[in-house]
């Protein structure tokens, strides 16, 4: 997510192929090197939906087609 | 007696600049703010809003038919608290079902679905401060799905990180009070369009 744009796209590719599995794990890690939060959406019971948090490219969930990075939340007035 | 009546005037004069000068000078103040140009670096309608268009189009892929539905009638977000210590606990130390409602750029506001009773406004803001297109602000749709992953991906930490104050510090309680009147009318004709769309019988 990004000010003035929405939805960018960060990095993409295939986990079993792995120079681009680096790659993911190089763009998760700059991300969240910058500050930012990183989230999975992801179908919980009865229906509804939920985010996962994931700080670690390990936690991410091997069916998880996407992470959505964020900024970190902050103390507003 | 003259001298002692202008000494007099001149006293009062004194004391009516003492009372008046402070209103004065924060009217002045006041209309000059509101003439003041504000420099919006860069800003652009036109981009603004095809982000608000991407946004939503990324809301829209995250949440759930029904909580969609919800924020484009509704333009607002109701999320389920999880935290088994919430308000009112009983003697099993569960407390009573409560929920956050969800406004684009406001705070997120607490409160009991049974009775209606706000609890308090949790202020959180996501900043990206690299403020690529020289402001730091979130898309609207955005800012909502930022509140909805931090709050069913980890509730503690983002209570943790807001601001709590009292209910009606920024969001008008009278507002919410109509928005949940307006949440629980959108519930009832949802349920009847689906009880209606299950009782009826496709056409040929």
């Amino acid at each position: 997510m990004k000010p003035g744009h929405g939805e960018v796209l960060i990095a993409e590719g295939d986990l079993e192929v792995p120079e681009q599995h680096d790659e993911l794990v190089q763009a998760f890690r700059a991300q969240l090197g910058a500050g930012m939060w990183a989230a999975v959406p992801r179908a919980s019971t009865g229906g509804r939906r939920e985010a996962q948090m994931v700080s670690n490219f390990d936690d991410v969930p091997v069916d998880a087609d996407r992470v959505i990075f964020f900024p970190r939340a902050a103390g507003g007035r | 007696m003259l001298l002692a009546i202008s000494a007099s005037v001149i006293v009062v004069l004194v004391l009516l600049w003492e009372v008046a000068w402070p209103v004065v000078a924060e009217k002045i103040a006041q209309r000059r703010a509101r003439r003041a140009r504000i420099e919006v670096d860069g800003y652009d309608p036109g981009r603004e809003r095809r982000a608000e268009q991407r946004a939503r189009t990324l809301l829209r892929s995250c949440v759930n038919e029904e909580e969609w539905a919800m924020y484009r009638d509704l333009g607002f977000f109701r999320v389920w608290g999880a935290l088994s210590e919430g308000p009112g606990r009983d003697k099993s130390g569960r407390g009573a079902p409560y929920a956050y409602l969800i406004y684009p750029h406001k705070p997120i506001v607490a409160y009991l679905p049974q009775t209606r009773r706000l609890l308090s406004e949790y202020c959180v803001t996501f900043p990206d401060e690299t403020r690529p297109y020289g402001s730091a602000r979130l898309p609207d749709s955005d800012d909502v799905l930022a509140k909805w992953m931090a709050l069913t991906g980890d509730e503690r930490r983002i209570i943790a990180e807001a601001n709590m104050h009292l209910p009606g510090r920024q969001v008008d309680p009278k507002q919410v009070k109509r928005d949940l009147w307006r949440l629980g009318q959108w519930e009832q004709e949802r349920l009847r369009s689906i009880h209606r769309g299950a009782g009826s019988v496709p056409s040929p």
